[in-house]
């Protein structure tokens, strides 16, 4: 039962309320870096990689702050913890695992405190996760954005060899794609409870 | 001696002029040419969501708009005392306290609206439009100058967003905020309250803002 509840909130996150194309979360990064596969993958990576340690953080900020009662701070706070415990692990990694530092370091520093980023503790904390399923949200989450992101480089490859309007090239046209690919997504809603 | 005085007092005449001609400058540039939303495509993240009607994209709009200039003041009027290595940690801070008191306004005020817009009003913190101004104009230029750019980028980030909800809400649901305006027998668009809609008309906004751009470009040019 519970393991069902989980993997529910799994796909909930990952497919049905992607958070790129059901929330719009994390859009800057989406049309910045999409346009090649393997920077996609890498960002993807390092997003996921960073929202388990946001939702880490913000579990035990959480608490620490309602034992306190000063909820009102919950903001302010999980920025300023994710941030550094972002820079942590940054020169952690550094150390410990040069080759993951080379696939992730680069955008590391950029997404300490992207949108989707926070998205992801601010909507545990409202929700009312508890530790297992935050970290198993903020998986689906991640690799949502993952997945959601390698799409778009693969049809953006592709669409440099298309004939596209003057006008419509850039942003334009990949908001278009990415409606498409938003509208393609809505067929899976009905999997996984709504939460 | 007289003369040094006299050209100082053309000069600091000269300065003011520009001054007040650089101003009105910031003030236009946020609401066409440098528009936010249609031609930088910045701070797009978490205002999207919520422009499925006219009424929340407006309250969306003010309360960024709100935020961007209060702590655009706040933080070009004490730019000396940020040391530059923290500065975008202090920038974050000073945000997130706008943003915490916006949020609890609305709450207190309008508690209906604050459900729909849900934990999307605290994320205004991450906008990148916000810190991006914060970073190139207020944290160098004078209070002044940055209240202007900041009003100019938060009016066009309002107006952009406002066309936005509008557009999705007529099409969506016949109505724009809350008053039917299409003919009766309209069948609403549902798409257009579906995320994917929110995709294609900013799409839409952005092809159109170009076009008409440019051919107020070219006729400028004829002129």
């Amino acid at each position: 039962m519970i393991d069902s509840e989980l993997w529910a909130l799994f796909l909930n996150a990952t497919l049905v309320n992607n958070f790129v194309l059901a929330y719009f979360l994390g859009i800057c990064p989406f049309l910045g870096v999409s346009g090649r596969l393997e920077s996609a993958g890498r960002m993807g990576l390092a997003v996921t990689f960073v929202m388990l340690v946001a939702s880490l953080c913000a579990f035990a900020l959480n608490r620490l702050l309602v034992m306190i009662n000063a909820e009102y701070l919950a903001l302010i706070s999980y920025i300023v913890v994710i941030a550094s415990a972002v820079q942590l692990v940054e020169m952690f990694v550094r150390k410990t695992s040069p080759a993951l530092f080379q696939a992730l370091g680069i955008f590391l520093p950029l997404i300490t405190t992207n949108c989707a980023i926070l998205a992801v503790a601010l909507f545990q904390t409202q929700r009312g996760y508890g530790l297992l399923e935050g970290v198993v949200f903020a998986l689906g989450a991640g690799l949502g954005f993952t997945l959601a992101l390698v799409l778009m480089a693969g049809i953006r490859e592709r669409l440099r060899l298309a004939d596209v309007p003057d006008m419509a090239q850039g942003v334009a046209i990949t908001l278009v794609l990415a409606g498409i690919l938003s509208l393609a997504f809505m067929g899976f809603a009905g999997i996984g409870a709504s939460t | 001696m007289e003369n040094s005085g006299v050209t100082s007092v053309a000069e600091s005449r000269l300065t003011a002029d520009a001054e007040a001609e650089s101003g009105a400058r910031h003030l236009r540039a946020g609401l066409w040419r440098e528009n936010p939303i249609l031609v930088q495509a910045l701070g797009m993240c978490p205002t999207l969501a919520v422009s499925n009607t006219a009424t929340n994209a407006l309250t969306m709009g003010l309360a960024t708009a709100s935020v961007l200039l209060a702590s655009a003041l706040v933080i070009s009027s004490l730019r000396r005392f940020i040391p530059r290595q923290v500065r975008l940690a202090c920038f974050v801070m000073v945000i997130a306290t706008f943003v915490t008191l916006t949020d609890m306004l609305i709450e207190a005020f309008a508690l209906n609206l604050h459900r729909n817009l849900g934990a999307f009003l605290p994320l205004i913190v991450v906008n990148c439009m916000i810190l991006s101004r914060i970073e190139i104009m207020a944290s160098r230029q004078p209070p002044q100058v940055a209240a202007l750019d900041a009003l100019g980028m938060g009016g066009g980030f309002l107006l952009a967003l406002l066309a936005l909800g509008s557009l999705r809400e007529l099409l969506g649901q016949g109505t724009v905020f809350g008053v039917p305006l299409m003919p009766a027998g309209f069948e609403p668009w549902q798409v257009m309250q579906l995320p994917g809609g929110g995709f294609f008309s900013l799409a839409a906004l952005v092809l159109g803002f170009s076009a008409l751009d440019r051919w107020w470009r070219r006729a400028e040019v004829a002129r």
